[in-house]
């Protein structure tokens, strides 16, 4: 009885939020897919602008537009992009705040300085940080003359920001090639884990759905599957795909900014490891490298997987940083997020728009859910 | 008792012919949507201290959303409008993106009633007006006019170097290999969107005036021999330039202080250049820098254009007639145009003030007066806003391929998705 009307109050407390976010969250996110399907701004006859304008439904057009249209290049350089920067920004922030976090735990002198030193990027906005670092990556002048001015050596010569050479070259009409590939190995990997943890059943699915990815790959299947992505031909000498060299300096700034960030989170997961363990390591015989390698590190684990899920989505996300150091119309440095502006609100292309910001939304999808779930299904088992 | 009565009478007669007068005077709010601010700033808070002193009892909402050529003023304004609450009276490039944009959507009200009362028919050059009307209902009161195809460079190092000023493209790419021998960029160029500038000069250069409105009315399809013959020759000046080098990463100010300093020889801007380099860099038109109209292009001014216009559902619509009617006077011009640095729509302003008005304004304002109009594409007065984004990828094409052909059938198709080229 009591515990009813508990609940019962819970429920009216939470009410109003749940019915703001239902709205100002969810109900968007479905106007966002219904505007996706329509014609908002692609039809020329209707001013996209108008009080009355007239949105037919179109199916999943949109989509396949910008998967296809030979001028749509811009958008399969931005996933591209997103995929490299990503990666490459998520590992450089976990390398750089592990190393400061490691260095700040070596009891030094003024530890409390240099953690706000260090976190205080953090406190800029990327549109400030962007700004400096363009600044400081000019072509003639900041990092490339800092070899000259501190060593008489010869200056560097990369242009950071405004490179067009391209990296790790590959053809866009390989790419479900290699997602298929990429497919075959996790699927083989998490099998032969199973199976060295002795869970069987768990292998044997992972073994039949690694065979099914292999014949997939084998009968080159995909094809079929990717039909409606079917690559334009004039891709590569209009848009080469690779690793885009002018995102290495972009890549710097967003590091510089949030490496502080993880370095935070993992002082707190290593001042979490109760010193008795590291003691009775240490009298067991362990070097203090092995203290860490073996003892702190396995016990941050968690912590390098939020703090992946949190920069994953961040990147997937990044606008105001690359609008401030490259600017909206680089093609070698567009990413999702600046096209949704410059299509939604430059072209008032508001459909084509909807359809990058919903294939963004699915990016995100993809890494928040699972963290979620695992994150639910663990509170749940605690709670038990 | 009479004499009372007097008194009480002429009160009353005092009181109603007040009342007359407040019926007649403005009162209210007045809310001014612009991207004006910073350097900018000052010319619009002269015209609103003219507006304020000519109604005293209006409240001036100075709504400024900054950002270069307005990109984010533009954006909120397009929320604002798809929301329902249009301000009082905002500020649109005059052409495409104030016809193709808002006149096509019916956000906008006809303002030919204002025109034939202040007399502005006369006032401004048809060309102009023409792109600012739509079967016959005239959108909006031009500002300003700045000019894109201009030709800067620094007087004493181009006599240094040797070289003339060239008056065609043949004549810079016959000094292009002794500039460059000389360690110097012939011609250089900043982001993106200044590629995109340079290119309408190139263009208007070899089509001519009506070669280039051709493009717009479907007369120059984009894919003809003339317009590969466009894109061959922008490649060769390309060869002249930074791009490729250092372009991508400097802004439009960054490009002029390279032709300054005697490391690059010629830069084509908008003659906001000569606004930044006679007011924020001190120097004397004619002698700290030199002007040209670019290359091929003597006779024709290739034009771009602030204007004001009133939006369907304006909470003070009366208010916003006031101030459009000021924007349109001579004092209005003359008040905003010498501290913007651009030179006044009306083609009898200047005459009336000269002093007020730098050497390099008065030669613009000649040619205002005197040459062929054309309308600018990288500034929104040619083509629609579809167009000019997807330009963008058009130009993109054309440096990634090196292919005038590519870049001609790249915006053959453009043309097609956005309208632009179908003389709407």
């Amino acid at each position: 009885m009591r515990n009813n009307r508990d609940r019962f109050i819970a429920f009216v407390m939470l009410l109003p939020s749940l019915i703001l976010v239902g709205i100002f969250v969810y109900g968007f996110i479905g106007q966002a897919i219904q505007t996706s399907m329509t014609d908002w701004g692609q039809n020329p006859a209707q001013p996209p602008l108008a009080a009355t304008v007239i949105k037919s439904f179109v199916g999943l057009q949109n989509y396949e537009n910008i998967m296809t249209d030979t001028l749509e290049f811009y958008f399969r350089n931005a996933l591209v992009n997103t995929f490299f920067f990503t990666v490459l920004f998520v590992l450089g922030c976990v390398a750089a705040g592990m190393i400061l976090a490691l260095l700040l735990d070596q009891k030094v002198v003024g530890e409390g300085f240099f953690r706000t030193v260090f976190l205080f990027p953090m406190a800029l906005s990327f549109v400030v940080t962007g700004t400096i670092w363009r600044w400081m990556l000019q072509p003639g002048g900041g990092v490339n003359i800092l070899p000259q001015v501190l060593f008489g050596l010869s200056p560097i010569e990369f242009s950071w920001i405004n490179s067009r050479d391209v990296w790790l070259p590959f053809e866009w009409g390989n790419v479900p090639a290699y997602l298929t590939m990429a497919g075959f190995a996790i699927l083989a990997f998490l099998a032969v884990r199973y199976a060295t943890a002795r869970r069987w059943r768990a292998s044997r699915y992972a073994v039949l759905a690694a065979v099914v990815v292999l014949l997939v790959f084998a009968a080159r299947l995909w094809d079929v599957v990717w039909l409606p992505l079917d690559t334009p031909d004039a891709e590569t000498p209009i848009a080469p795909k690779g690793f885009n060299a002018a995102l290495v300096g972009i890549i710097i700034a967003a590091v510089w900014q949030m490496s502080g960030y993880t370095m935070a989170m993992f002082i707190a997961g290593i001042r979490g490891v109760p010193e008795e363990l590291r003691e009775a390591a240490r009298v067991d015989g362990c070097s203090e490298f092995d203290v860490y390698r073996r003892i702190v590190l396995p016990q941050l684990n968690p912590i390098i997987l939020s703090a992946m899920i949190i920069l994953g989505h961040i990147s997937l996300k990044i606008f105001d940083l690359v609008f401030a150091m490259a600017g909206p119309d680089n093609a070698k440095t567009v990413v999702p997020g600046l096209l949704v502006y410059t299509e939604g609100f430059r072209e008032n292309a508001f459909a084509k728009a909807s359809a990058i910001a919903v294939i963004m939304l699915f990016f995100v999808t993809l890494i928040i859910v699972p963290y979620l779930w695992s994150q639910l299904r663990e509170s749940r088992s605690r709670g038990r | 008792m009479k004499r009372r009565l007097l008194i009480i009478g002429v009160l009353m007669m005092t009181l109603s012919l007040i009342g007359i007068v407040r019926a007649q005077d403005l009162s209210g709010q007045l809310e001014i949507f612009s991207w004006w601010s910073g350097d900018e700033g000052p010319a619009l808070e002269a015209l609103i201290a003219l507006y304020n002193s000519q109604n005293p009892n209006v409240e001036v909402i100075n709504a400024t959303v900054t950002g270069g050529s307005g990109v984010n003023a533009k954006a909120v304004l397009k929320t604002r409008m798809l929301g329902g609450t249009p301000p009082d009276t905002f500020q649109v490039h005059a052409g495409q993106e104030l016809t193709g944009t808002w006149v096509v959507a019916g956000r906008m009200q006809d303002l030919s009633g204002l025109y034939a009362e202040q007399g502005w028919n006369e006032a401004f050059p048809p060309d102009l007006i023409d792109l600012l009307t739509v079967d016959g209902a005239i959108y909006s009161v031009p500002v300003n006019i700045h000019r894109s195809n201009v030709l800067w460079y620094n007087p004493a190092k181009v006599e240094e170097w040797g070289v003339s000023v060239p008056a065609t493209w043949d004549e810079f790419l016959a000094a292009c290999p002794t500039l460059q021998a000389a360690g110097v960029t012939p011609l250089v160029v900043g982001e993106a969107w200044t590629v995109n500038h340079l290119w309408e000069s190139v263009a208007l250069g070899i089509l001519g005036a009506d070669g280039w409105n051709g493009i717009w009315t479907g007369a120059t399809p984009a894919n003809s021999p003339e317009m590969v013959a466009v894109w061959n020759r922008f490649s060769e000046i390309l060869a002249c330039s930074n791009v490729g080098a250092d372009s991508a990463g400097l802004s439009w100010q960054q490009a002029v202080d390279k032709v300054l300093a005697g490391e690059a020889a010629f830069n084509i801007m908008g003659d906001w250049a000569a606004g930044y380099m006679s007011t924020t860099l001190g120097l004397e038109p004619g002698v700290g820098f030199g002007f040209a109209p670019a290359p091929d292009t003597a006779g024709s001014f290739m034009w771009l254009s602030d204007s004001f216009g009133l939006p369907v559902g304006a909470p003070n619509p009366d208010n916003t007639l006031a101030w459009l009617s000021l924007l349109g006077s001579v004092e209005g011009q003359n008040a905003f145009n010498p501290l913007k640095g651009s030179i006044p729509a009306r083609t009898d302003a200047v005459a009336a003030a000269p002093d007020l008005y730098n050497a390099y304004l008065q030669s613009a304002a000649e040619d205002w007066a005197g040459n062929r109009l054309v309308g600018s594409l990288a500034h929104g007065v040619a083509a629609n806003e579809r167009f000019m984004g997807d330009f963008n990828t058009v130009m993109e094409v054309f440096i990634a391929s090196g292919s005038a052909e590519a870049a001609a059938s790249a915006m053959s198709a453009v043309c097609i998705t956005s309208g632009a080229c179908a003389g709407a």
